[in-house]
């Protein structure tokens, strides 16, 4: 259905990206100026955004279709090529919006006390803002081409954050990692658009997934693929999950809000979003199943290895995204339930990202599990915030997670056949390990003997930080039964995915499902008390380990093969790069004096080693052999 | 749809062998052990050359527009794409020497280091060796052959810029003298960009007055609607950024730098091939789209020309470093090198194959003496001083006598190469009535044969320096290539019939 002209507050919901934009452009250009007030600026834009998100939802539902289309203007217009510029305003995209904005909007304010001591705050503040633009143009766009826009927008946002404190060299390393992988992924999404424009003739959605059924059926596989990698690069699935963990060398409101709530999840829009390719490309759609559950699987059993709390919460995060793309690789029956587990993770896992930041505030920047312990009694508000992420995460009956996972896996099993089963085991082990990692983390964090380092003295954060952390558990708690339960949340979706449909005969039916993710939950977490919450705890890891804990610390050496197919080729292309950054531009700016000194004792008065001679003398010969030419036809 | 061009793939053979061990060589430069990766890029690099060498002679004779009409295969491009793969494949045997340093390789383990910093030291005496320069140098040389049988502006422009890239990034990596290496680079890709803006915006304003970028869809439409101020504005540009690639004064000024600043195989490689290339595009442009109006360029060319010689000749004389003398070598050789391209009158004189041979003899020569730089060392290296030369023949006989033979090449002393070469395009100029630049042309090379002599006198009669440098023993790739370009350089000097001959068939442009 194409979607209908916008009216009224809906024609203005471009001001939904413009006004964090606007904040962003102010802080970068407004230098030290804008010092003293820069973050509340940053707070206000995102909230603003917030604001209206929720006041266009509320129009949006009003309208008949609920799909509206805003033009804005031509992007690209040169022969075939046609490019306009416009918003598609539908369930899917406000949605996102309003998780971008929402959560955007508490991280923004966690991060006004988190960073309060960093002197580059503002630098901060306006890199946030322009990462949810660039989040929101997304997911607001109505083409591939916007989407791409967006999609490299945030990538630019999560480089520039991820290596924010860039003289460590572990947080330039992580972000030159992150920035190539999501190269590889890019690079097959530029390549599916390009095939589309190709094929159709177009990249706008109404478009292109209108005319899905007019293509041939390999093209629309390669297509799928294509999007499907792209989504893996941004989304930190297999085999491109290696960069997501490292990113974690960024501050810790952007691990919240850009590595576990809303950019990584990028891939999961993709792919709903592309649902009739998807839909018509079986064989793209088993792929997306496939590494969904494969990534389930690395990101629990890596998560289980690392005593690094951010690590550990990173892999998670790789585990969940696993589950989401499972979801949306089933087809029709997942998609709401996908986007559904999304919400409810980005809620979780933002709030458990925050309450880790809180944690590392109190014990001196500290990430080694290992050094923290009986923190439960010193970090009251963060113990008990951090607390219910937790179990939201492993899926604690009747919170979030619970209603959200178990939709997803209830979906696996649906799909039936041996496949199904499989697919269901895998998700439901996955639950069950991701028991037994959160609750190592929650015993090694919070309970047992202190295993401070000399000198630290845990201390609760200020409100500005425990206040978003509440927030956003409140939602932990009650989002899932409000997105399934309340009102649910593939109603809401059904004008871009149809209406949700029952399976007939369930596989299995939805208790039995339900009381066995439960049984297995309780297992994991009773595992992990067994070997870690009954035990001392050394304050170095083991060295002398099994042979799968090794496996598993290395992140199943995953991490090392991506190592050789992409950062060996990557590092060679940084090395460039950096390299024609530091003697070029440095070279130019200001070292034509000093850096260049090498040539000042050449002898040649033509030949002064200076590059600005050098061109001048081109552009002079470069005038006279126009000049002689002219004279020459004039004449 | 986009319906796929024709392609005729037995023509494009060539191309496809270097392109292919290129793509071959990043593999492998990603997934083969270190130990390996040495030999394995060697040969793999050799292979793409050689074998784009081979095929070009086992498809000669074609005369083919392909590729949707986007390239030319023909005689000269055939001829081109020979002598640049040729001289390439000797370049790459330069490039694996391992035996004159100690650290076994001119290129730097790890470019990203920064000069003098303690790690650098390290990586000084530490025996890495990088391998990222033979797939580097490969693609360099695919975009080379592209250049040369480009048939379309657009295509030479993309072409320019793959020959282009990995050449800035190889200028670079020197192992030792690093500050003055990356200065090389840097300067060479600012100017090299600056040259590429010039192209591209010829290129533009070519497009804008005729309506395309084919070369035989321009030369139609000059024929047909005479030449504007747009265009000639626009191939003035064109002529720009070539005359920067082929190293032509006044577009000259980064050469001597960057022939310098680059590891000496490198500046080998780029001293042969690059200019092969940029002759091959300057002959194509000229005479396959605005060679039915010559009268609009030839002055300006005819100025050029002399110009190159001039300045090569005068300020060659002044330098006290060999590799920036056989820098200003190469701006006068371009001189003499554009005297051949007026020579080539209304494109029926004997100026396309007199221009073929002198390349090629040129680039046999010049990759020569740049070996010859890579055997004279001291401690810090290769001793490019003037001064540290002297009296190399006492130590050294057999190096000075084959540098003072490719020198007197260089200086186009009969019996060798250059003579040959030299004859050929200034006879070529003369016939189409040019004399004046002949005349003006052996004026020069007299002057540009002093500083060659200069450098034979100084390694003969000098007295050595108490610490000079010593001459390092060749390992076997460099050995090959000194044998073949000495041999070379003779044959073609002494019986260059059979050469020359094959030039003058190989002289058609189609398009």
């Amino acid at each position: 259905m194409d979607p209908v002209p916008a009216t009224g507050l809906l024609a203005v919901s471009w001001l939904l990206i413009a006004l964090p934009l606007a904040g962003a452009a102010v802080l970068l250009l407004g230098g030290r100026r804008t010092d003293r007030w820069g973050h509340l600026l940053g707070i206000a834009t995102v909230t603003a955004s917030f604001v209206l998100a929720v006041l266009c939802t509320v129009e949006l539902a009003g309208t008949s279709g609920r799909s509206v289309g805003v033009d804005l203007f031509t992007f690209i217009s040169t022969g075939r090529l046609d490019v306009s510029a416009g918003l598609l305003v539908d369930p899917l995209s406000m949605t996102f919006a309003l998780l971008i904005t929402g959560v955007g909007a508490l991280i923004h304010v966690y991060s006004v006390g988190y960073m309060a001591h960093d002197p580059a705050r503002r630098r901060f503040f306006a890199y946030l803002n322009l990462f949810v633009a660039a989040m929101l143009l997304l997911v607001l766009g109505n083409s591939f081409v916007a989407l791409y826009v967006g999609w490299e927008g945030v990538g630019l946002a999560s480089y520039l954050l991820i290596a924010f404190w860039y003289t460590r060299p572990a947080a330039a390393t992580a972000a030159k990692k992150a920035f190539i992988m999501n190269r590889v992924g890019d690079v097959g999404l530029a390549l599916a658009i390009f095939l589309m424009f190709t094929q159709l003739g177009t990249t706008s959605y109404a478009g292109v997934l209108g005319s899905v059924g007019l293509l041939a059926g390999g093209t629309v596989t390669a297509i799928g693929l294509l999007l499907l990698l792209g989504a893996c690069g941004k989304s930190g699935q297999f085999p491109l999950q290696a960069w997501l963990p490292d990113a974690m060398e960024g501050p810790t409101p952007v691990s919240a809000l850009i590595h576990a709530a809303t950019m990584v999840t990028a891939g999961v829009y993709l792919i709903a979003r592309s649902a009739p390719i998807f839909d018509a490309a079986p064989v793209a759609q088993t792929v997306v199943v496939v590494i969904g559950a494969i990534t389930i699987m690395i990101g629990a059993i890596a998560g289980c290895a690392y005593d690094d709390i951010k690590k550990v919460l990173a892999w998670s995060t790789v585990s969940q995204i696993g589950y989401m793309f499972l979801a949306v690789g089933l087809g029709p029956i997942g998609y709401a339930a996908g986007i559904a587990h999304l919400l409810t993770h980005g809620f979780f896992k933002a709030g458990l990202f925050l309450g880790a930041g809180s944690v590392m505030h109190g014990m001196g920047d500290q990430t080694d599990m290992r050094r923290f312990g009986g923190l439960a009694t010193k970090m009251k508000t963060t113990f008990v915030t951090f607390g219910l992420g937790y179990l939201a995460l492993i899926g604690f009956p009747f919170l979030s997670g619970y209603w959200t996972k178990d939709a997803i896996i209830e979906a696996a099993f649906d799909r039936g056949g041996v496949s199904g089963y499989l697919l269901g085991g895998v998700a439901v082990l996955g639950a069950g390990l991701t028991a037994f990692y959160m609750t190592r983390l929650m015993l090694l964090t919070f309970f047992g003997k202190p295993r401070w380092e000399d000198g630290v003295h845990p201390h609760e954060s200020p409100a500005v930080m425990t206040l978003p952390m509440v927030v956003l558990a409140v939602g932990s708690v009650a989002a899932g039964f409000v997105l399934v339960q309340l009102a649910p949340l593939a109603d809401w979706l059904a004008p871009v995915f149809g209406e949700p449909e029952e399976a007939a005969a369930p596989a299995i039916p939805p208790l039995v499902v339900s009381v066995l993710v439960t049984v297995v939950v309780a297992l994991g977490a009773l595992t992990a008390w067994v070997f870690v919450g009954r035990r001392e705890v050394p304050t170095t890891a083991p060295a002398r380990v099994s042979l799968p804990v090794r496996a598993a610390r290395n992140a199943l050496y995953a991490d090392r093969v991506n190592e050789a197919v992409f950062m060996r080729p990557g590092m060679w292309l940084t090395r460039a790069l950096l390299w024609v950054d530091d003697r070029g531009v440095d070279g130019v700016v200001n070292g034509i004096g000093t850096g260049l000194g090498g040539s000042s004792s050449r002898l040649g008065r033509a030949q002064t080693g200076f590059v600005r001679s050098y061109a001048l003398g081109m552009l002079g010969g470069a005038v006279l052999v126009a000049g002689a030419l002219l004279a020459v036809t004039a004449g | 749809m986009i319906e796929a061009p024709d392609l005729s793939l037995a023509a494009l053979t060539p191309l496809l062998f270097v392109f292919g061990a290129a793509l071959v060589g990043v593999l492998v430069e990603s997934f083969a052990p270190r130990h390996v990766r040495q030999p394995t890029q060697v040969a793999l690099a050799l292979v793409g050359t050689v074998g784009g060498f081979v095929s070009t002679l086992l498809i000669a004779g074609r005369s083919e527009v392909t590729a949707g009409g986007a390239l030319a295969v023909d005689g000269a491009g055939l001829f081109l794409q020979a002598t640049i793969a040729g001289l390439a494949a000797l370049s790459i045997l330069l490039f694996a020497e391992r035996g004159l340093d100690p650290a076994k390789s001119a290129f730097v383990a790890s470019a990203a280091v920064p000069a003098g910093s303690p790690r650098d030291r390290e990586l000084l005496t530490d025996e890495r060796v990088q391998t990222e320069v033979y797939p580097l140098a490969t693609f360099a040389v695919g975009g080379m052959m592209l250049f040369v049988a480009a048939n379309d502006l657009l295509v030479m422009f993309i072409a320019l810029e793959v020959l282009s890239l990995p050449l800035y990034l190889i200028c670079g990596l020197a192992r030792r003298r690093r500050l003055l290496s990356q200065e090389a680079a840097v300067k060479y890709f600012l100017l090299g960009a600056f040259a590429s803006a010039f192209f591209l915006y010829g290129l533009a304003l070519v497009y804008g007055a005729t309506g395309s970028i084919r070369l035989s869809e321009i030369r139609e439409s000059v024929s047909t609607d005479g030449t504007g101020t747009l265009l000639v504005l626009g191939l003035g540009l064109l002529i720009v950024g070539l005359m920067f690639k082929a190293s032509v004064a006044p577009f000259h000024t980064w050469t001597p730098d960057v022939y310098q600043g680059a590891p000496t195989p490198v500046t080998a490689f780029m001293a042969a091939c690059t200019k092969v290339a940029a002759f091959g595009a300057i002959l194509r442009l000229l005479y396959v789209a605005f060679g039915t109006a010559d009268w609009t360029w030839r002055p300006l060319v005819y100025g050029i020309a002399i110009v190159s010689m001039v300045v090569g000749a005068v300020l060659g004389l002044t330098q006290t470093d060999v590799k920036r003398m056989l820098a200003y070598s190469s701006i006068a050789h371009a001189g003499f090198l554009l005297t051949g391209v007026i020579g080539l009158g209304g494109g029926t004189g004997s100026g396309l194959s007199a221009t073929l041979f002198y390349l090629l003899a040129y680039g046999l020569t010049t990759i020569g003496a740049f070996a010859v730089v890579t055997l004279v060392r001291d401690g810090d290296g290769e001793a490019t001083q003037l001064s540290q030369w002297a009296g190399l023949a006492r130590r050294s006989p057999l190096t000075a006598g084959v540098m003072t033979f490719l020198l007197l090449a260089l200086a186009g002393i009969p019996l060798t190469s250059g003579f040959t070469g030299k004859f050929a395009v200034f006879r070529a100029a003369i016939e189409v009535g040019a004399w004046p630049l002949a005349v003006g042309a052996l004026v020069t090379s007299a002057i540009a044969g002093f500083f060659y002599l200069r450098l034979v006198v100084l390694m003969y009669f000098s007295a050595p320096a108490e610490d000079g440098p010593s001459v390092g023993v060749p390992g076997l790739p460099t050995t090959i290539v000194l044998a073949v370009t000495v041999a070379a350089t003779l044959v073609l000097g002494v019986v260059p019939g059979s050469v020359l001959d094959l030039a003058d068939r190989a002289a058609t442009l189609v398009g």
